[in-house]
């Protein structure tokens, strides 16, 4: 077993409401995960599912309700464990009146790096993010997508192990998304480990080892994108031919679809056993049974359905 | 890990400098200049005293309105706008953030407060063309007002740690109004029957900041001397009260969540 860049424990967050702050809100609830060295790791769920909750307690921003972290071995509550982590907030923001490269400068003195490594880092770093030819313009003149770059640039500029992106593909162009993509992969290559929250699931296939789903504040499943989805088979799929003449039975004809010469009926699991039964009783020739398995947008859409009809339950049971 | 405090320091003063805070020196050089011109037209024997008087008090307030409305946003506008998340992100400890903002926004103060007090020498000069012995204890005049603008400096970033720039203005006015004060508080207290009233007098005087003995304008401006006792009593006074604040606000920030 590799050893883990990031190991979380029963992280919880309640976040105090009103003028009291009497009423608790739980933002996230007794996250535990595992995330091993040199993966890549998605992040995914809707608005408000406690994704920046997560990397803001990750990062030491806000303070944990209950639970632990620990990154690279080393406690959250660890400044020195910053040496080797690396951070994009969600939608970035910098000084107005520095440059890309006054920003990347200063960023890099927190590491103690010598003068000429630092010119030389701050230079490589924004030419890797596609910067170079804004390198001397004020921040405050930069697009929603140039700052998205220079956050990227200042998350990597000292070559840490763990990176923690929030959502990295916001703002940006197609080219900016595949070239973000790229980075992502560059690192991975690089041995680092890549942790990212994201709603653009198409990103969270491609890119991801595993990936983690969170709704409500709540983990919903964890793993690799096409077994995360396998362990949610919703219907299974039979395919067959039909002799000339061969009626199907009424109910059994609604669910099926033609296509050429072959027929396909999707029914649920449970009915399995009894369709085919029927298809035996028609004559039908059986060329295929097999699982249908949702995408990972199926597989996540219905784990949000799911958590706010709980939740809508839980409402109803509580008047 | 003792540089950091330095680097954020030397940030928050570039901030100021492209913020163009430092602006208003070219409202006081022009104030002094048409100062001097007048004083020197109008004044028989005193324009001396009178440019001094000016300078200082003038000295004094840029200063403190400097303090008061960079030091409110320094810590605030850090956490709105998030450019915190990122820098924190590094290996770099709340309190060291805290250190080199308050140090940041006290070498723009210096720089500022230094700047004036050059204008004030060209003025003096303009008028007298000389300086006399005594013209050192402006000097002494304008290291008080260092001293008092630290400690304010300090006060405005304790609030700003945990409460709105409107409130810390409000906050950090009223306490260096009631410190101007802070003596008035104890003859309260010697007047009084009243033992609550004697306590509560008391403790005030003890807690609030006395910027009373901070103002030594018109001693400097009549050219008395001032003691070297009260210039050591000062620094130390100054040095300890903004520690203290300085750890408070410290304190304060190393518990808050940020939004």
């Amino acid at each position: 077993m590799t050893s883990a860049a990031i190991e979380i424990d029963g992280l919880t967050k309640d976040y105090a409401l009103g003028f009291w702050r009497k009423r608790l809100r739980r933002s996230l609830d007794n996250l535990s995960l595992r995330v091993e060295d040199g993966e890549i790791f998605g992040f995914l769920g809707p608005n408000g599912a406690g994704k920046t909750t997560t990397l803001k307690l990750l990062m030491g921003l806000i303070f944990p309700t209950a639970g632990t972290a620990r990154i690279r071995g080393k406690s959250i509550d660890d400044v020195d464990m910053h040496r080797e982590i690396g951070f994009l907030p969600e939608q970035p923001y910098f000084y107005d009146y520095l440059t890309a490269r006054e920003l990347l400068d200063y960023y890099a003195r927190f590491f103690g790096f010598a003068s000429a490594d630092r010119r030389e880092r701050v230079a490589r770093f924004l030419e890797r993010v596609g910067l170079t030819a804004a390198a001397d313009i004020q921040l405050r003149k930069f697009s929603k997508g140039m700052l998205q770059r220079a956050g990227i640039a200042q998350a990597i500029l000292h070559d840490p192990k763990v990176v923690f992106l929030d959502e990295p593909m916001s703002g940006l162009d197609p080219i900016g998304r595949r070239e973000v993509r790229d980075i992502i992969l560059d690192l991975k290559n690089q041995g680092c480990t890549v942790f990212f929250s994201t709603h653009i699931l198409s990103d969270a296939e491609m890119l991801c080892d595993r990936v983690a789903v969170l709704v409500d504040g709540k983990l919903q499943g964890v793993g690799a994108p096409g077994e995360i989805v396998s362990m949610d088979v919703s219907a299974m799929e039979i395919l067959f031919e039909l002799k000339e003449g061969c009626v199907l039975p009424q109910d059994l004809a609604l669910a099926t679809k033609k296509t050429g010469a072959h027929y396909r009926a999707e029914v649920p699991e449970a009915q399995l056993y009894a369709t085919l039964e029927k298809l035996r009783g028609c004559d039908a020739r059986i060329l295929s049974v097999q699982p249908v398995r949702p995408s990972l947008e199926e597989y996540f859409l219905r784990m949000v359905n799911r958590e706010k009809a709980a939740s809508h339950a839980v409402e109803v049971l509580a008047r | 890990m003792s540089a950091m405090p330095g680097v954020v320091a030397v940030n928050t003063f570039r901030e100021a400098v492209r913020d163009r805070v430092l602006y208003n020196l070219v409202f006081f050089a022009l104030m002094m200049i048409g100062a001097a011109i007048l004083v020197g037209q109008i004044s028989i024997g005193i324009d001396r005293l009178v440019i001094v008087n000016l300078g200082l008090s003038a000295i004094s307030a840029f200063g403190l309105v400097m303090a008061i409305f960079i030091g409110v946003g320094l810590i605030y506008k850090e956490m709105e706008k998030r450019t915190l998340y990122s820098l924190l992100s590094k290996p770099i400890r709340r309190w060291q953030f805290i250190v080199g903002k308050y140090a940041g926004l006290l070498l723009t103060l210096f720089v500022n407060t230094c700047l004036m007090t050059i204008g004030v020498a060209a003025a003096l000069f303009y008028v007298s063309h000389a300086f006399e012995r005594s013209d050192v204890y402006i000097l002494v005049a304008v290291y008080f007002i260092l001293l008092k603008l630290a400690i304010v400096t300090a006060l405005t970033l304790f609030f700003s740690c945990f409460s709105t720039p409107m409130l810390s203005t409000l906050f950090t006015i009223g306490i260096y109004l009631a410190g101007m004060f802070s003596t008035d508080f104890l003859n309260i207290g010697m007047v009084t029957q009243n033992p609550a009233v004697k306590a509560i007098t008391r403790v005030l005087y003890y807690v609030l900041p006395n910027f009373h003995n901070f103002d030594v304008i018109g001693q400097a401006s009549h050219g008395f001397a001032i003691p070297p006792q009260l210039i050591a009593q000062n620094t130390l006074y100054a040095l300890l009260y903004s520690a203290i604040l300085l750890v408070g606000a410290a304190a304060v920030f190393s518990g808050r969540n940020l939004k």
